[in-house]
C-alpha cells in the first residue's frame, strides 16, 4: 500500500465535497435547519399531544373566550391544544380525519361533545374531560412525586438523533451512491487503469467520509449550540469517540452497498430500504419503548440504534466511556464485518 | 499467425477468449504487438475490439487464454508502464484540468512534469477550468494526457478521435505521432480509415470476435484489393475498344474499368486518344479491404 496514492484520493474526494454546493446544503444546512426548527417549535417544552376542537368559534373570536362552559382544570391542562372550528360539520370532519381528538360545542350545559371510537387519543381526552367535569372522590389514594435530578428537554433528547440521522444519510449516500455513480460513468474504470489498488481506494473513501462526517458534525453542533444552548451532561471527548465509531460503521455499510452495481436507481432503492427503517426504529424522532419485543430486538441490527443509545447515554445522562463500551464494541464489530464484506465484494467495473 | 512465432514482441496474446453468457465477444485471438510499433485494431461496432483491448489492458479478465507482457504474465508493474485512454470515461467532477493531472500523477512512481504535459497536449489555456466545462476536443486531449502521464512504454488508445471535428482530430494525430516518434508502442482502435492509414504500421481487422486479417496497411490493400477503378466519361470512351487488362461497366454517364494493371489500361486509353483530363483513378483503400473482408462498412 502506498500512502501517497491513498492521500491523493483522500484529498480529491474532500475537494469534491467542499466544491459541491448541493452536498454542502445537504450536509450542513439540512440538519441545522431541522434542529433549529424543532428548537423554535418546542421552545424547551414538549408539544401538546392532544387536540380539542371547539365550535362555533368565528375567526374574530379566540378559542379561550368560547370555552367558559368547561371546567378550569380541563382548560388549563398543558397537554391539550385548542383548535377553533366554525361549525359542527367542519368539526366532525376534522374528528373523522383524526386532525382533532375531541370536539366540544361551546356554551352548552351539560357539555356536549363528539369523539371518534377509533381514536385512542380521543378516548384519553374524553376520560380527562369526564373526570374534570365530575372529579371522583380521590381522597389520599395517590401521592404525586416529582422527578428528581436531570430533566431532559425533548430537544436535548432529539439533538443526537438528528445528528445521527444526518450522519447516516451522509455516510450511506456519500459513499454508496457516489461510488455506484463513479462505477457507472467510468471513473472507477479509469482509476483501475492506474497502479491504485482497491484497498487504497476504499481506505481513502472511508477516511475521507469519516473526516467529512466529523467535520460536518462539529460545524452543525457549534452552530446549533450557539443558538439553542443544548444541555450536555457528559464529556465532549466521549461523545466525539461515539460519533467517530458511528461514522466509521455507517461509512463501511455504505462501502458494502457501493461494492457492486452500476445502477444508481437500484442503489437508491437499496439505500432507501436501509435508511427509512433505520431512521424510525433507531429512535431518531421518538422512542420505541412499548413497541413489541421483536421490533425492539430488530432495531438492534441497525448501527444507528447503537450510536444513538451511546450518544444519549453520554449527552443526556452524563455517562462515561465505560458505560458505552457495549455499544462501541457492537459498532466496532459491525465496522469490521462491513469492511471485510465490502472489500471482498468490491469491483471496479461490475 | 501465432504470437509465439515472433521474435521480440512487447505483448503476446495467445488464444484469448472472452464470453458473456452465450456471446463470444472474443473468440480465440492470438497476436503479438511489436515494440515501438503502432498497432491498429479495426472492426465494425460489436466486433469485439473494445472487449479485446480491455482484456489486454487487464481491465476485464479473459475467459480463457494467456497474455504476456515482456514475455511474462502481467504483474503490478504493468500498471506503472502502460497508459490507457478509454473510449468513454467521465472525469472526476469539481476538479480542474491541472488538478486532475496532478491527482493522477500521484498514483504513479514516475511521471512526466504536469506543466510539460499540458504544454504538449495543448491544455495550458484550460488548466484552471473544471473538467465538465471544457470542450470535447479538450477533454480528449486531457484523456490523452492522462494516458501519457506516467511516461508509458505502451499506450492504449481506444477510438481517441471519435466525435471530434476534423481540426481537433488532426491536432490529436499530431500528438500521437510525437508519442510514436519517441519509440513508444501504441495500440489504437479506430473507426477512421484515414487515422489508421496515417498512424498505424500494423493493422488487424476484427469481426465477430476473431482476427480476420493482419498486416501493414499497404500489404493488406495489395493482398485483398488488387484492383483499381478508372472512370472515363462515356462520351470520351472509344466505341471499338477492347480493354485487355480489366472489366468495363456502365455507371450513369461514365464507364468504370476495374483493373489490376492501371498502367496497361492507361496506356491503352492514351493510344486510343482518350483525353486523360476527364479520367479518374481510384486506388483501393483500407475501407475497401474492410468491406471486402467483412461485407460491412466500418461505421455499421
Amino acid at each position: 500500500m502506498r500512502f501517497k496514492r491513498l492521500w491523493a484520493i483522500f484529498n480529491t474526494r474532500n475537494r469534491e465535497f467542499f466544491r459541491d454546493r448541493e452536498a454542502f446544503g445537504w450536509n450542513f444546512l439540512f440538519p441545522f435547519l431541522i434542529i433549529l426548527g424543532f428548537g423554535v417549535i418546542f421552545k424547551g417544552d414538549y408539544l401538546s399531544p392532544f387536540k380539542v376542537g371547539v365550535f362555533p368559534v368565528p375567526h374574530t373570536v379566540s378559542v379561550a373566550q368560547s370555552i367558559d362552559n368547561l371546567p378550569d382544570s380541563f382548560t388549563a391542562f398543558k397537554a391539550i391544544a385548542w383548535v377553533g372550528v366554525e361549525n359542527r360539520i367542519h368539526g366532525v370532519e376534522k374528528l373523522k380525519h383524526h386532525k382533532i381528538d375531541l370536539l366540544v360545542e361551546a356554551g352548552t350545559q351539560p357539555v356536549r361533545y363528539w369523539v371518534s371510537d377509533s381514536s385512542p387519543s380521543g378516548a384519553i381526552v374524553e376520560r380527562l374531560l369526564k373526570e374534570a367535569l365530575a372529579p371522583p372522590d380521590s381522597g389520599d389514594r395517590f401521592e404525586k412525586k416529582d422527578i428528581q435530578g436531570l430533566q431532559i428537554r425533548y430537544i436535548d433528547w432529539l439533538f443526537p438523533g438528528i445528528l445521527g440521522m444526518n450522519m447516516m444519510f451522509s455516510a450511506l449516500y456519500g459513499v454508496g451512491w457516489v461510488v455506484v455513480r463513479y462505477r457507472k460513468n467510468g471513473v472507477l474504470k479509469r482509476l483501475k487503469a492506474t497502479p491504485l489498488t482497491a484497498f487504497e481506494y476504499l481506505s481513502a473513501q472511508l477516511l475521507s467520509r469519516i473526516f467529512l462526517l466529523m467535520f460536518t458534525l462539529v460545524v452543525v453542533w457549534l452552530g446549533c449550540n450557539l443558538i439553542l444552548d443544548f444541555k450536555i451532561y457528559g464529556c465532549l471527548t466521549n461523545l466525539f469517540v461515539v460519533f467517530l465509531a458511528g461514522s466509521a460503521c455507517m461509512t463501511t455499510l455504505g462501502l458494502v452497498i457501493a461494492s457492486r452495481g452500476t445502477s444508481e436507481e437500484f442503489a437508491n432503492g437499496i439505500l432507501n430500504f436501509i435508511c427509512w427503517p433505520m431512521m424510525f426504529l433507531s429512535e431518531v424522532w421518538f422512542s420505541i419503548e412499548g413497541a413489541p419485543a421483536w421490533l425492539k430486538t430488530s432495531a438492534k441490527i441497525f448501527p444507528l440504534t447503537h450510536v444513538l443509545t451511546a450518544a444519549r447515554k453520554v449527552m443526556n445522562e452524563g455517562q462515561g466511556l465505560l458505560a458505552v463500551m457495549p455499544e462501541l464494541g457492537i459498532l466496532a464489530t459491525m465496522t469490521l464485518t462491513f469492511l471485510l464484506v465490502g472489500a471482498a465484494l468490491f469491483s471496479w467495473n461490475k | 499467425m501465432r504470437a509465439t512465432d515472433c521474435a521480440d514482441p512487447l505483448m503476446e496474446i495467445i488464444d484469448v477468449e472472452k464470453h458473456y453468457k452465450r456471446l463470444r465477444a472474443v473468440d480465440g485471438v492470438s497476436l503479438a504487438i511489436w515494440r515501438g510499433s503502432c498497432f491498429g485494431l479495426l472492426g465494425p461496432n460489436g466486433a469485439g475490439k473494445t472487449t479485446l483491448i480491455e482484456v489486454i489492458e487487464d481491465i476485464i479478465a479473459p475467459t480463457a487464454g494467456t497474455i504476456l507482457y515482456k514475455g511474462e504474465r502481467r504483474a503490478a508493474q504493468f500498471r506503472q508502464e502502460v497508459g490507457i485512454m478509454f473510449q468513454q470515461t467521465a472525469l472526476l467532477s469539481f476538479l480542474t484540468v491541472a488538478e486532475t493531472l496532478e491527482t493522477f500523477s500521484r498514483l504513479y512512481d514516475t511521471t512526466e512534469p504536469v506543466a510539460h504535459l499540458m504544454k504538449r497536449c495543448h491544455l495550458g489555456e484550460v488548466k484552471n477550468q473544471l473538467n465538465d466545462k471544457i470542450s470535447g476536443g479538450q477533454k480528449q486531449r486531457l484523456l490523452l494526457a492522462l494516458a501519457l502521464l506516467n511516461r508509458p512504454e505502451l499506450v492504449f488508445l481506444d477510438e481517441p478521435s471519435t466525435g471530434l471535428d476534423p481540426q481537433a482530430r488532426r491536432n490529436l494525430w499530431e500528438i500521437i505521432k510525437s508519442v510514436k516518434s519517441q519509440g513508444r508502442t501504441i495500440v489504437l482502435t479506430t473507426h477512421y480509415m484515414e487515422e489508421a492509414e496515417k498512424l498505424c504500421d500494423d493493422i488487424a481487422i476484427m469481426d465477430q470476435g476473431r482476427i480476420i486479417a493482419r498486416g501493414a496497411p499497404q500489404d493488406l490493400i495489395r493482398t485483398h484489393c488488387k484492383r483499381a477503378t478508372l472512370s472515363v466519361p462515356k462520351d470520351q470512351f472509344p466505341q471499338k475498344i477492347d480493354i485487355r487488362h480489366g472489366f468495363c461497366r456502365e455507371r450513369g454517364n461514365r464507364i468504370q474499368i476495374r483493373t489490376e494493371n492501371v498502367n496497361a489500361v492507361v496506356g491503352q486509353l492514351l493510344s486510343n486518344r482518350v483525353d486523360m483530363r476527364g479520367v479518374n483513378v481510384k486506388t483501393p483503400t483500407l475501407e475497401d479491404v474492410f468491406l471486402k473482408l467483412t461485407g460491412r462498412s466500418l461505421r455499421e
